[in-house]
């Protein structure tokens, strides 16, 4: 669905203000909220639940399962009525696995949790409008650990704002540089690589705003369903598709990845020279980073292991380890060979003999092959004996599960800081001097150093549907500053709309999540 | 429980936000600061109970407004009621196309009544009432992408127009549309022509029975809605610039019969990107801006 953005702006005294309908921004709101209600209706029930009444106010709406009232704050979901923008308020449990605690608007609200301290309000629902032209819709304070404290929440809306993707792989995705695309849209690029995983950068400014229409939505699209931890197929130009899910093993070609490598080829042999040692003449770790020979390794060297007359393709570094012995794939240890035979040249007549045994396997153990040499010095696939298979699984057993993990990248600008403060770089120095403390659905963030408010922030750490949208495009995510009661008044603060937090949890529009992490620190 | 509305001023000092239920005002009044004051309590005065007002006709408001026979009573919903009858002849159409402006109005009325002000607007959710004084003007602007320095058009409203409604009809909006457009702003004598203009002409931005509109039957979507199960626009798949051209043209056509009866000053037709303008007011294009605007933020 796509939304159009404002409507008029008024210039009296030749002065320039947007006045973006509120409306427009409540609907937004909705659209995510329902969105997510449709999703739980088909996954949970079948049932069709009936219209409800909504007596929020005298227009008292029918409203049906799924959709909104004519305010569009209050929806129907799952014939239960619910507030569509509600404050949710993280409750710090030791149990786990608690559960979405419907929103209540009733009076008999227990008001047990009001007195915990543990109790931290995100700002998810909070609403906001764009460009900030009122306080931050909620700001609270609360006595945490005897300070009196004020969380400032808001949705900040980030044109700006960006996620950067790990994918725990070896096989190669694309070359540096190279266009991500979903739905045929460019919605990004491949980044460096770090250690055992493929890095990719998406969304920006300039994929959201700098392209065409398509572009733009599109790219909103797929940083949306990214940061709300849904599963996204991308396609890299001259590389692989892959489909990403913050938390989940990336599928590339169709594939899924189970692991994550334990080291490069040379870093493998020296952790398991000992292991082969007496077992096998010659190791050949496969990868397409640094692919490792054993009886030419130092580690081998310190073992005594003969040579073997085992000729590497590829170009030599350092003794035992080779670079580009193939080009990258998503074959063995990320090259794209599907025979390992095809990296060796002819075996040395000088130095190797029939009987020789070699084993060959990629730097993650999913790949092994076992051979020994003919008459002819031809390696010949062989049964592999039992105690390297066990060697294999110790490979594997090492390399961690792999997985998609997805950061949201913003930076909070001089409007979303003005809805917190009067003079908004006193925010900025307040974070920077760790007395504030920033947090986004109350997940742990870390903040850039440097200029501005630039933060990121795991997605799996947030409540569900954290994230909404404009149709600017831009995104809509929460974020709160913390600081103590007097830190506030002294950077400006709107002291006149700090609420104790008893107001706000007696309030109708409260939501209660089970607590996900311990309370953030400074500059967590 | 006593239902009482928000009534807040912005964190400005200047502005004062008021909402109740599905109403959410954005209201400024400039002047001597005595006036204004006056202005924002009766502002809150009227507003406070205004929507159970509105509530105890809505069975009435959300019938077809027939031309011959109007059983309103509430002077808002009698204003609606007004603003709709130009177009109830030949078409559906309820008291309710012009809620928003009709609330407007009713609150900038309020306030002139008891205050001298040089200037004020009551902004309902885009729907804008506008009072002027003598020598006094707006410069209103119309907005493409709120993220770019983007007042794609501006344009003056002087005391000596008649202009003193603005409103913004389209498929976007939170009350469905019979049309395609994106947006439509209709610049009128009053916000509540104004409304109710804008939804008329955003209902002709439209090509039937294209297979790339999908549509819906309202009370499907809303059960009370007024429209009933006449077909509402859910979503617009591709279209061909020709296309977009037609509907626009569409629209165009019931605009410029509009303007001809009188019944608005002007109007922006936007679709896909593209835009039509109706109305003699010189909507002036705007180059590049330059930076520093108040609108040009990035959050």
């Amino acid at each position: 669905m796509r939304f159009y953005a404002a409507v008029a702006s008024f210039a009296p005294h030749g002065r320039l203000t947007a006045f973006r309908s509120a409306r427009t921004i409540v609907r937004i709101r909705m659209i995510t909220a329902v969105c997510a209600g449709f999703d739980m209706v088909m996954e949970t029930t079948s049932a069709v639940a009936d219209k409800i009444r909504c007596d929020a106010c005298p227009v008292m709406c029918y409203i049906k399962p799924g959709a909104a009232g004519a305010c569009d704050r209050y929806a129907n979901h799952d014939g239960k009525l619910v507030r569509v923008d509600p404050h949710v308020i993280l409750e710090r449990t030791v149990s786990h696995g608690g559960k979405l605690v419907p929103f209540s608007r009733t009076e008999d609200w227990d008001g047990k949790i009001v007195h915990e301290p543990s109790t931290f309000v995100t700002a998810i629902g909070a609403g906001t409008t764009y460009p900030d032209y009122k306080p931050a819709p909620f700001i609270v304070s609360a006595e945490v650990d005897g300070v009196d404290m004020v969380t400032v929440v808001t949705e900040g809306i980030f044109s700006y704002c960006g996620i950067k993707v790990k994918i725990d792989t070896d096989r190669y995705l694309g070359p540096e540089t190279a266009t991500v695309r979903a739905q045929g849209e460019a919605v990004g690029h491949v980044t460096t690589s770090e250690y055992g995983s493929q890095m990719l950068s998406l969304g920006g400014v300039h994929h959201l705003t700098g392209g065409s229409k398509k572009e733009g939505r599109v790219t909103c699209d797929t940083l949306m369903d990214l940061a709300n931890c849904k599963a996204v197929e991308l396609t890299i130009d001259g590389g692989a598709s892959v489909v990403v899910q913050a938390g989940q093993p990336p599928i590339v070609n169709g594939m899924k990845e189970e692991r994550m490598r334990v080291g490069c080829g040379s870093a493998t042999i020296g952790m398991f020279a000992k292991q082969w040692h007496g077992k096998v003449d010659e190791v050949v770790v496969v990868d397409d980073h640094i692919t490792g020979v054993l009886s030419e390794h130092q580690a081998g060297k310190l073992l005594d292991i003969a040579d073997t007359g085992i000729k590497m393709k590829g170009r030599r570094s350092t003794p035992g380890r080779y670079f580009q012995v193939a080009d990258p794939g998503t074959g063995w240890g990320g090259t794209n060979i599907s025979d390992p035979l095809s990296i060796l040249g002819p075996f040395d007549v000088k130095e190797a003999k029939p009987g020789l045994s070699i084993l060959m396997v990629s730097t993650t153990g999913e790949h092994s092959s076992y051979y020994v040499l003919d008459e002819a010095l031809k390696p010949v696939e062989t049964e592999m004996p039992a105690d390297l298979k066990f060697s294999v699984e110790r490979i594997q057993e090492n390399c961690e599960p792999a997985l998609c993990t997805v950061l949201f990248m913003a930076g909070a600008g001089g409007s979303l800081r003005a809805g917190v403060t009067d003079n908004p770089v006193r925010l900025t120095r307040s974070v920077k001097d760790a007395l504030t403390r920033v947090t986004s659905g109350g997940a742990p963030v870390y903040v850039w150093p440097g200029g501005g408010i630039t933060y990121m922030v795991d997605v799996t750490q947030m409540p569900s549907g954290a994230f909404g949208y404009v149709p600017t495009p831009a995104l809509v995510a929460p974020i709160e500053f913390t600081m103590k009661l007097s830190d506030y008044a002294a950077l400006g603060g709107h002291m006149d709309y700090v609420k104790p937090l008893s107001e706000v949890k007696n309030g109708d529009d409260v939501r209660q999540l089970p607590w996900q992490n311990p309370i953030p620190g400074p500059r967590a | 429980m006593t239902r009482l509305p928000q009534i807040a001023l912005l964190s400005d000092g200047r502005r004062l936000h008021l909402q109740d239920g599905p109403i959410d005002l954005i209201v400024e009044a400039r002047g001597h600061a005595d006036e204004v004051r006056a202005a924002y309590e009766a502002a809150a005065g009227r507003f406070t109970g205004l929507l159970d007002e509105l509530c105890s006709e809505l069975p009435e408001l959300r019938r077809a407004a027939l031309p011959a026979a109007c059983s309103l009573e509430g002077i808002v919903a009698r204003r609606m009621y007004a603003a709709v009858t130009p177009y109830a002849w030949d078409r559906f159409i309820t008291p309710m196309a012009a809620v928003a402006g009709s609330v407007a109005e009713e609150i900038l009325g309020a306030m002139i009544h008891v205050a001298t002000l040089d200037q004020a607007y009551v902004n309902n959710g885009g729907d804008i009432a506008l009072h002027l004084d003598e020598g006094e003007h707006f410069s209103v602007g119309l907005m493409d992408r709120p993220d770019r320095d983007g007042v794609m058009r501006t344009m003056r409203v002087y005391s000596t127009d008649p202009v003193r409604g603005i409103a913004t009809s389209g498929r976007h909006g939170r009350s469905f549309s019979f049309g395609i457009a994106d947006a439509v702003t209709v610049l009128a004598a009053t916000a509540s022509r104004a409304d109710a203009a804008a939804t008329i002409i955003a209902n002709a931005v439209d090509l039937r029975g294209h297979p790339a509109i999908i549509r819906e039957p309202a009370n499907a979507l809303q059960p009370d809605s007024d429209l009933g199960p006449r077909l509402v626009t859910r979503e617009v798949g591709e279209l061909s610039q020709t296309e977009i051209a037609a509907a626009l043209e569409s629209g165009a056509e019931c605009a410029r019969q509009l303007f001809d009866r009188g019944l608005i000053e002007g109007a922006v037709l936007q679709l896909c990107g593209d835009m039509l303008v109706i109305g003699p007011k010189d909507i002036e294009r705007q180059k590049s801006r330059p930076l520093g605007l108040e609108n040009a933020v990035h959050a």
